[in-house]
């Protein structure tokens, strides 16, 4: 029904669009940087800990943002809907 | 059409490719870039765990040099396996470890020159598989049927299994986002090195290497201990405080 070029633009559209979903991680691992800066303001003597478990809270919430990044490259370089 | 429309003019390459192809039982299959990588990953792991076995042999009581840098290794894993799950760390230290080093070299692997074994999809999801086979062997050895049935029923009374079907997708959709995780981050830094290296190849003198600090060290490293970290947490979770 449409040519190739058409669904080739269609495509590189979606994938700009899908890559928004990188504002999400984004907010939270700014609300889990900003928790973990005001916890070592009250507590610095634990502050390896806190680094420790602040990373480990925003590899795990970054994964969504991953996921629309994934999406992407898949709309980009696989061409399913070509 | 296709690639070469959207990065025209440059040579951006981040793909897996084909070495040489070969038919098993009628199907073409391929040996691609990630089988040398992963194999070029693990010569080198074997060698480094021979030559310290070697040393270990005759180890000495006043540790030096080498044998420093392999008790060192060894303690801080222990050291993490033990941190997370108490007394049952005897129990997945060797597992733990094992896939925390291959993780790690297969991630930094990206600063020698090697596409990252881990950015296959086809690597990732065998090991997010292995930590699924692991909870669910963990599950029935350590709870009773009753307590299983009890907890795939969990947010009602064990009488009403409305939940248990969303619980069981829950449980399925953990080893395919512990794969991705890590499939997904070891990827975008693949791709960002690669359109740097392709598209700016004019500019890039100096500043990528910050740039692969980041992503191959710095991402690299917190993704391999999230992996092992989320890996280690799910299997206590079945094993319960005791046993």
């Amino acid at each position: 029904m449409f040519n190739e070029e058409f669904v080739l633009g269609c495509s590189a559209i979606g994938a700009g669009l899908a890559v928004i979903a990188g504002i999400g991680p984004g907010i939270g691992q700014g609300i889990a940087a900003g928790h973990a800066a005001a916890a070592v303001g009250r507590n610095p003597g634990a502050k390896s800990e806190i680094t420790s478990t602040m990373l480990l809270g925003q590899a795990v919430a970054e994964t969504t943002g991953l996921y629309g990044l994934l999406i992407a490259m898949l709309l980009l370089f696989v061409k399913p809907l070509v | 059409m296709g690639q070469g429309l959207l990065l025209s003019g440059s040579n951006v390459d981040f793909m897996i490719h084909g070495i040489c192809e070969y038919s098993f039982f009628g199907h073409k299959v391929w040996i691609t870039t990630t089988h040398v990588c992963l194999l070029i990953v693990l010569l080198v792991l074997c060698t480094f765990a021979i030559l310290a076995g070697r040393k270990m042999k005759h180890a000495s009581d006043v540790p030096t040099g080498f044998q420093n840098v392999v008790e060192l290794i060894v303690e801080k894993l222990d050291g993490m396996v033990k941190s997370v799950m108490g007394k049952n760390a005897k129990k997945m230290a060797n597992y733990i470890g094992t896939i925390f080093i291959f993780i790690l070299i297969s991630n930094i692997s990206g600063l020698f020159g090697l596409r990252p074994p881990t950015a296959d999809y086809g690597v990732t999801l065998p090991l997010g598989i292995i930590t699924f086979a692991l909870i669910r062997f963990y599950q029935f050895k350590c709870n009773k049927p009753s307590a299983i049935w009890k907890d795939m029923c969990s947010p009602l009374p064990p009488w009403l299994p409305i939940w248990f079907p969303i619980n069981i997708i829950s449980e399925i959709a953990v080893p395919i986002s512990l794969s991705l995780r890590l499939f997904a981050n070891v990827l975008s830094g693949t791709v960002m090195m690669a359109l740097i290296y392709g598209l700016l190849q004019i500019v890039a003198y100096a500043w990528p290497g910050a740039l692969h600090v980041y992503f191959d060290l710095f991402s690299g490293a917190i993704q391999t201990y999230v992996f092992c970290m989320l890996t280690m947490t799910y299997v206590n979770n079945q094993m319960g405080e005791e046993a």
